[in-house]
């Protein structure tokens, strides 16, 4: 992490009329410092992080989309922290989208690992400034003077200045490049817990999200969309369609339909009023078909591996037995909560949009490209959303509605039936695996992993890379015309349930003890890697001690069946060990313990949540769901037949612990999801003696 | 297009929609109460829950034609200052992650709690079926429990 302000940033305040104060790092393309007149002239310089007004109201303006992992939250909690005010006055808003503000993508679990030290800085500094507005008042040094809640206090003299009072001198003086950041012992509120900045809104039903837009001569949309992959636009009767109450308009696009009404069901009836031709352009693919060519690649095997140390081949000769498992992953749907929509109002020269995206500059670039406007003629800003899980990393759903605007000419916010989000997904790809492990009397000698996904294949390592001697991974991609994308945990959300279940077949096998045997291996990382190591096995320990003591493994606790399992992802480890119990002889999932080692934590709370989320994320989709498809068309097309996990399903307990880091943060979003479908098929198998491999797991029960 | 006098919230609507509109789509576009959400428009997910006569419904699957007389309250009328026990125990415990699901979970947790002041985790989990995508489960049990204790307390 780069502590130091690089060179190619500098803070600058600029005054508001009216002698509010804002701070707000500028980008410089060229490194070079601008001068003072170029800076107030540029609009980025009306979009920072802090507002003060002189009554004293204080605002943070959160850089990165809320889609539910609480960055609304930890972001400005940052800030507050080095600017010291008091945290329950602050007022929190989303920020635009704009150049000032960097990477505001909501993805990679990057929000608060890129931003911890400069939003540090950008708190910090502000607070120099206001402290030194205050010295300057009263004649003292700086040093004499100490901050508590918004308040500039010179102890000997007696003298207290509020933020408010010393804004408008404040952004006359310089700003520190500097700034000096608190000792992590003197935090306030960073580590604590800390409640959502919206949990009020939330329960009391405030409009909060894009589906709660409401704005002046606004249509509401809802398109007509391919129903297969490989099936294109034919012919168009919009007659009926234009007979239902409340429909205003029909707009084409290239290869989907919109129906504008004056309410949301009028535009939905009248979309499905609408006669249209589709016509098969490409083949329709199968699932069915997938399965089976994955198959034979398998069989057939990779011509080379993406990572290969030692002779696996050999290490299979001479093992006294070889271990050979297949194992499935299936395709998904994010099925974030609230349907997909955006608002769109699109003139001649300039858009105005509004919505649910996880990446705001991708949908501001796309629509400049696609209707040739200038980018800076783009407005994009995002409401909280009803989750993200990886769908809104693609710019669609923006995209289209300002499509439908421009020709529409019209405001326009176009709604997502729960069909329409299913049916066009870009989906977590079905993969398939196929591991063989060499092992001898009491040791494993080889491990070979291949791997046979649609697109770029299915690959990627664990951990024994760089323990085994004998280790290889190769993968083989399948072209398809279905659309794949980041679903949670994206790689590691597939390849950790096969990874660690199988390590768990192989514990079985050398009658080793699961925590045991990983302390061992990972011991054997830290004398003797084998070439590089790609995590710190010091981290993977410290998770694997954790929960295991949390959990007491080891000890007899009868009629309580358990499953371990660990995983680093994002910057950080998450080791977990699953308890299953049966009730009335069904299998019931009575407690989770989960270790995770990220770093500092900022909301207490807020990282329990995702932990614990993340972990029902896991084991719902490890268990329920599917997508088939069958001649291009996705079969689950709503909650009916896309099964979900309810709450009779859920753990009656997650219990999660982090282990105590001053490191700078990492990623939190996903870590905790990878491991968790094998910790539950390891579980299964010590309850039921049944070892699943090819999930959604239920229906192998 | 026909006229439905509907009670909402304690209010008497006149809403002025097609007969097959479902209850969801009044409360959200015609009246703004956008409180209640649309998750799959099939009473899958209850998103959509509000009570009606005291018990939780899904407001997707009923049309407006079907409402009458009935008593209908939404999130934003379950109580006056955000201050019934599910709302103070759901902010207390910080529930939320992404916030979508909650409004309709803390409507059929009211109507649970109002047939069944005391209940087990059991009968939650047999109550309470709604989906909440982002996992907040395990909170979601905690806080009702707590706005039971809260209830009792009173």
């Amino acid at each position: 992490m780069d502590t130091k302000i690089s060179r190619r940033f500098f803070l600058k305040a600029t005054s508001l009329a009216g002698g509010g104060m804002l701070l707000g790092f500028s980008f410089l393309a060229n490194g070079n410092e601008a001068n003072e007149e170029e800076a107030t002239d540029l609009d980025f310089s009306l979009n920072p992080y802090i507002k003060i007004d002189p009554d004293g109201t204080i605002k943070l303006l959160a850089p990165n989309p809320e889609i539910g992992q609480g960055v609304k939250t930890s972001l400005p909690l940052i800030v507050a922290e080095e600017l010291g005010v008091d945290w329950k006055t602050i007022k929190v808003e989303l920020a635009p989208l704009n150049d000032v503000y960097g990477r505001q993508t909501a993805g990679g679990s990057g929000s608060v690992r890129g931003r911890f030290t400069p939003l540090r800085k950008v708190g910090a500094a502000a607070r120099e400034m206001l402290v030194a507005a205050a010295a300057q008042t009263w004649n003292v040094s700086p040093s004499e003077c100490t901050v508590e809640d918004g308040v500039v206090i010179h102890p000997a003299g007696r003298k207290k200045l509020t933020y408010g009072e010393l804004v408008t001198k404040a952004v006359t003086l310089p700003v520190p490049e500097d700034p000096v950041l608190k000792d992590v012992k003197d935090f306030k509120y960073i580590g604590t817990n800390v409640k959502d900045v919206d949990a009020e809104a939330i329960v009391t039903g405030k409009p909060l999200f894009g589906i709660d837009t409401r704005k002046e001569g606004m249509l509401y949309a809802v398109v007509a969309r391919p129903p297969a992959y490989g099936k294109t636009l034919g012919a168009v009767d919009e007659a009926r369609a234009l007979q239902v109450n409340g429909v205003k308009q029909v707009v084409k696009l290239k290869n989907s339909v919109a129906v504008l009404a004056t309410l949301t069901w009028a535009a939905k009836k009248g979309r499905d009023a609408l006669k249209i031709e589709w016509i098969t352009s490409e083949k329709l693919e199968s699932t069915a078909e997938h399965e089976a060519a994955f198959k034979e690649m398998l069989e057939k095997g990779a011509s080379s591996p993406s990572r290969e140390d030692g002779n696996v081949e050999a290490s299979k000769s001479e093992a006294s037995k070889v271990l050979d498992s297949w194992y499935e992953v299936q395709t998904l749907s994010h099925a974030q909560m609230e349907p997909l929509n955006f608002y769109a109002d699109v003139r001649e020269d300039k858009a105005e949009l509004f919505g649910p995206t996880q990446v705001p500059g991708s949908v501001r670039d796309s629509v400049a490209k696609e209707l040739g406007i200038p980018k800076e003629n783009i407005s994009v800003s995002t409401p909280r959303q009803g989750g993200g899980f990886g769908r809104k990393l693609m710019n669609d759903n923006g995209v289209e509605a300002a499509l439908i605007s421009a020709a529409a000419k019209c405001p326009v916010q176009v709604q997502w039936m729960r069909e329409d989000d299913m049916q066009n997904d870009f989906y977590r790809p079905m993969a398939m695996y196929r591991y063989q492990a060499a092992l001898s009397e009491d040791t494993l000698l080889a491990w070979h992993q291949s791997g046979v996904g649609i697109g770029r294949g299915a690959g990627g390592d664990s951990y024994l890379a760089g323990i085994l001697p004998n280790y290889r991974v190769d993968s083989q991609g399948y072209k398809s015309n279905t659309p794949t994308g980041w679903w949670r945990a994206p790689g590691a959300n597939s390849l950790a349930f096969p990874a660690e279940s199988f390590l768990d077949e192989v514990c079985q096998e050398l009658k080793k003890d699961p925590v045991q045997f990983r302390l061992e291996l990972f011991e054997k990382a830290k004398t003797s890697p084998v070439r590089d190591l790609r995590y710190d096995p010091d981290k993977y320990i410290s998770v694997v001690k954790l929960v295991a003591e949390m959990a007491e493994w080891g000890k007899n606790k009868p009629g309580i069946y358990r499953g371990f399992a660990t995983w680093y992802s994002f910057g950080s480890y998450a080791a977990q060990v699953l308890d299953i119990q049966l009730i009335n002889g069904k299998p019931r999932i009575t407690k989770v313990y989960c270790a995770v080692n990220c770093g500092l934590v900022i909301n207490q709370s807020g990282a329990e949540n995702q932990v614990q989320g993340a972990i029902i994320d896991g084991i719902c989709h490890a268990l329920f769901p599917k997508v088939t498809f069958v001649d291009g068309a996705v079969q689950e097309t709503n909650f009916h037949t896309y099964n979900f996990l309810r709450m009779k399903d859920a753990p009656m307990d997650i219990e999660v612990k982090f282990v105590p880091s001053n490191e700078a943060p990492t990623g939190l979003g996903e870590p905790a999801l990878p491991p968790v479908a094998a910790a539950l098929g390891n579980a299964l198998f010590a309850a039921t003696g049944k070892r699943i491999r090819k999930m959604p797991l239920m229906e192998q029960l | 297009m026909p006229a439905y006098t509907l009670s909402i919230n304690g209010d008497t609507r006149v809403v002025d929609v097609d007969a097959d509109t479902p209850l969801l789509w009044v409360l959200r576009d015609t009246l703004n109460l956008v409180g209640t959400k649309f998750g799959c428009g099939i009473a899958q997910c209850g998103a959509c829950t509000v009570l009606m006569n005291g018990f939780a419904i899904r407001s997707c699957s009923i049309p407006v034609s079907a409402v009458g007389v009935s008593n209908i309250v939404t999130i934003e009328g379950l109580s006056q200052n955000g201050d019934h026990p599910l709302q103070v125990a759901w902010q207390e415990l910080d529930v939320s992650q992404c916030g979508y699901c909650q409004a309709g979970q803390i409507m059929a947790a009211a109507s649970l709690l109002s047939q069944i002041p005391n209940p087990t985790d059991d009968q939650i989990d047999s109550s309470i079926s709604n989906i909440c995508r982002c996992g907040t489960h395990v909170r979601i049990r905690k806080a009702i429990h707590l706005a039971a204790e809260k209830s009792r307390s009173k």
